[in-house]
């Protein structure tokens, strides 16, 4: 997708939140929806299982307003953490223009983010697309647990970081860290601008 | 516009004694450490005793100790010439800028501040800022601060709060030490007491002592036997002027030493970039959430848009800034800035790019042509080459060739004879080692000497050996150029014309007496030839020793070289001119006429020349070969004898005696030859100067 159209003046960001099930991808969303003044949102469409997992994705679409002349908008998606679902997983993918991947701190789940992580390559691979050449930050969700369950920040980078990226401690729950990550991403996206590489 | 400094004027080939060890002395301490001992170190010495030399001493010195340091010689009137010349660009602040990086700058000839008071302000500022970060300025003059006319108080306060210290005029031991390291340099060796009979000469003035050990060096070059003490005292003592030695010891007063615990001022950093989370290990967990997160993202996204978005305006802002602090007028890339539509950035700024470097082309063709056009407006703006163009073509215009020497005259057709074999030796030798041996060569004779014969010769010679331009002309032409160049506003122009030749030869100095400008500008124009390595003659009908309204700091550069006498003919060559002019006609010459020529004594072969065309004249009216007896009617009003006489009548005719060797008629009183003018076309233009 067109990330600045200098035509219409309109910057629209596409934001994918990738990580494995249950690892707080649409609790982020939901943070962040409940933060955003009513003006600002539109509406959240989050399709959900019976056990409030998510089954296709989340869309918000949050209205920045005018900066610089240029309306802005940013669309936040999620995709099913559930590896049932990687067809909808490449398609909320598609035209992503930076990527939060939410790991599960708990150490039990260690497994299921780099299975995960080996997913969004694969997949962004399948679309053409290197995932060093695209924005992406890593947020370790559920630091607030117990340390005996969960991996330290210097862990979770050890064990996923290695391309050492921007990487973000969190408790989408509560809050920590949601808007920090989102800030980031928003500006790695944003400064791809300066190199021209999307202008339209 | 800055002058490199002369690898030759070193510490190390000073020489120093009684008279320049204090001044020495400070000048290494402040080599050593600029900027922090004496600051500023002001010099003062009558022309000749070296203050230039120490002066790029320092410069050399603390270049050696620092190669970093950025160090800047300048003469006074380089400095007002290029503050002009900034200002006419409409580039004064970024001329004051640019002094404010130099870490050491060595300002000499600061004696011709006087009544500037625009540049004595703009100096006092340069000290202040260089005096406040602790950089170094080291001024030289004539003469002290408190003597230069007209100079403003708080400069001589701020000369006065570093180290004011003079060179004295060198003592008989150094003026020795000096002669005998120049003869070292040049590989000429003398006699014992040679070089200390020249020092025990009254020469206090090094340029002069310099130019008396050349004169040794040519008469040594041309005679068989060297030269012993007395023979090179009676030779250079003609030269040798009483000193009029300054009461120099005892004037460093006033000296004083800056504080030198005044720190070079920490430069501030600018701070860090705000820490981010960026690409790199672990970043802590956040801080809880604040109230109003939604409003904070939106604020840093906001500048972050705003900053990404605009990046092409800033990339235009970050051009204009480039381009205007290199001095250029960015009103195309400005208007860019003001339309809503998003340029083609690349090509915008490619175009201006390629605009300016069309600019800087032109101003480098024009540098070439007329320095003084460098930095003019019309060079730094991209919206009008036209303008920049037309500059070009102006200088292009202006850029003939300055007068090159007459063809007429060539070395071949010189006679020579031993009075000026000194002279012609010299004269060789600049032609084979232009700019080497003798720069200045200096030809001082009467006139119809024949100066002007050999300075053109000489410029013919040296212009088939090192190539075209050859500036030859008189001293009236030059000043005349540069009254008319001034008259166009083109001086600039004219002055380039004499800086781009290969040599320059300017026939009867002494007639720029008593013009300053015409002096200023041959002043510059000597140190620009001397610091390229190109050769200046230059011919005097007065002996500079005697020559009134000549700078002294011209007067001691042009004795700086060689000075040669070019005396009246001696017989050999009023025997070649005139056995040369009687065969010209085809027929053998007459012996005795070519001999009656040689024996008669002439102030000048223009003389000579006159004589024998006026006696071959008389013979062709009468239509008989050219002989004695004519010569003699004709040049002396002795009418013919009558009959063959006895020979011992021949010698002595009744009615006429001699005056000095000279035969003069009775007949409408006697006549001195010398004082009638005869080389007139006509005869009948001819004058009687005076009658006896």
């Amino acid at each position: 997708m067109s990330l600045v159209n200098f035509t219409s003046r309109e910057i629209t960001c596409k934001i994918v939140y990738y990580g494995p099930g249950r690892s707080g991808k649409t609790t982020n969303l939901q943070y962040v929806y409940d933060r955003v003044p009513e003006s600002r949102r539109g509406r959240m469409v989050s399709l959900a299982t019976q056990t409030d997992r998510t089954l296709f994705f989340d869309f918000l679409p949050l209205e920045l307003g005018s900066i610089s002349g240029f309306a802005t908008k940013f669309q936040l998606y999620t995709v099913p953490g559930q590896s049932y679902y990687n067809a909808t997983r490449k398609l909320v993918l598609q035209g992503a223009d930076g990527v939060v991947f939410v790991a599960d701190s708990q150490a039990r789940r260690f497994d299921d983010n780099l299975e995960s992580l080996q997913n969004l390559q694969d997949n962004l691979l399948a679309q053409g697309v290197d995932i060093r050449q695209l924005p992406v930050v890593f947020q370790y969700n559920k630091q607030d647990l117990p340390r005996d369950l969960i991996l330290t920040h210097e862990e979770m980078d050890d064990a996923l970081n290695f391309r050492a990226v921007q990487s973000y401690g969190g408790d989408a729950l509560h809050g920590t860290g949601v808007f920090e990550t989102l800030r980031g991403i928003s500006e790695l996206v944003l400064k791809r601008l300066a190199a021209g590489a999307v202008a339209g | 516009m800055t002058v490199t400094l002369n690898p030759l004027y070193r510490f190390d080939t000073f020489v120093v004694g009684s008279a320049n060890r204090l001044a020495v002395t400070a000048a290494k301490a402040v080599a050593e450490s600029p900027g922090t001992v004496y600051n500023p170190l002001f010099i003062y010495a009558r022309p000749g005793l070296g203050k230039t030399h120490l002066l790029m001493g320092v410069g050399h010195a603390a270049r050696a100790i620092d190669p970093n340091l950025h160090v800047e010689y300048l003469t006074l009137d380089e400095f007002v010439e290029a503050f002009h010349a900034a200002l006419a660009a409409g580039q004064g602040e970024a001329y004051r800028k640019r002094f404010l990086d130099v870490d050491l700058l060595l300002v000499d000839d600061v004696q011709f501040l006087t009544h500037r008071r625009e540049m004595q302000a703009e100096l006092l500022r340069l000290t202040d800022a260089l005096q406040t970060t602790n950089r170094q300025i080291v001024l030289t003059s004539d003469r002290p601060p408190a003597e230069i006319e007209a100079l403003d108080e708080r400069l001589i306060r701020r000369f006065a709060g570093g180290l004011i210290i003079d060179v004295a005029a060198p003592d008989y031991e150094t003026r020795v030490a000096i002669l005998r390291r120049k003869a070292e340099e040049r590989r000429a060796s003398f006699a014992d007491g040679v070089l200390e009979a020249i020092g025990g000469l009254p020469i206090d003035n090094v340029r002069e002592l310099l130019g008396a050990l050349n004169r040794m060096v040519a008469h040594q070059a041309v005679s068989e036997r060297p030269l012993n003490p007395e023979q090179a005292r009676m030779l250079i003592g003609g030269t040798a002027r009483p000193g009029d030695r300054a009461s120099a010891e005892g004037d460093t007063a006033n000296g004083g030493v800056q504080d030198p615990s005044h720190a070079r001022p920490v430069r501030s950093e600018l701070p860090r970039p705000s820490v981010q989370r960026s690409a790199g290990p672990t970043v802590p967990p956040s801080n809880p959430p604040t109230a109003d997160e939604f409003s904070d993202f939106l604020s840093e996204i906001h500048a972050t848009v705003a900053q990404q978005v605009d990046a092409w305006r800033a990339q235009i802002g970050a051009a204009v800034m480039r381009w205007e602090g290199e001095g250029y007028r960015t009103a195309r890339l400005q208007k860019l800035l003001e339309q809503d539509a998003v340029p083609d950035v690349m090509r915008e700024l490619d175009d201006f790019e390629r605009d300016i470097q069309r600019l800087r082309d032109m101003e480098t063709q024009t540098a070439e042509l007329a320095a003084d056009l460098v930095g003019a407006p019309a060079f730094r703006d991209p919206a009008d080459l036209a303008a920049a163009e037309s500059l070009l073509a102006r200088a292009r215009e202006g850029a003939v060739p300055p007068a090159a020497p007459s063809p007429l005259w060539r070395l071949a057709d010189w006679t020579e004879g031993p009075s000026a074999k000194v002279a012609l030796e010299a004269s060789r030798t600049v032609v084979q080692e232009p700019g080497a041996r003798y720069n200045p060569l200096v030809i001082v004779g009467g006139t119809g000497a024949g100066k002007t014969h050999l300075l053109h010769a000489l410029g013919n010679a040296m212009a088939e050996r090192c190539g075209v331009p050859v500036a030859c002309l008189s001293a009236p032409e030059y000043s005349g150029e540069l009254i008319a160049a001034i008259d166009r506003d083109a001086v600039g122009i004219w002055r380039s014309r004499y800086r781009r030749v290969s040599a320059f030869l300017l026939d009867d100095v002494h007639l720029i007496a008593d013009t300053d400008r015409t002096q200023d500008e041959l002043f510059l124009l000597y140190n620009v030839l001397l610091e390229s390595g190109r050769q200046m003659i230059f011919t005097s009908a007065v002996p500079l020793a005697e020559l009134q309204g000549l700078e002294p700091r011209l007067r001691t550069r042009l004795e700086a070289g060689l000075v040669v006498e070019l005396p009246a003919p001696d017989r050999e060559v009023r025997e070649a001119v005139a056995r040369r002019e009687l065969g010209s006609k085809g027929a053998e010459p007459d012996a005795a006429l070519v001999e009656f020529f040689a024996a008669r004594p002439a102030e000048s072969v223009r003389v000579v020349l006159a004589q024998v065309h006026r006696v071959l004249n008389a013979a062709e009216a009468r239509q008989s070969p050219p002989g004695v007896a004519l010569a003699r009617e004709v040049l002396d009003g002795i009418p013919p004898a009558p009959a063959p006489e006895p020979p011992a009548a021949q010698s002595r005719r009744p009615g006429a005696h001699r005056l000095s060797g000279i035969v003069a008629p009775t007949a409408g009183g006697a006549r001195s030859r010398e004082k009638m003018v005869w080389d007139w076309p006509d005869v009948a233009d001819r004058v009687i100067e005076d009658w006896r």
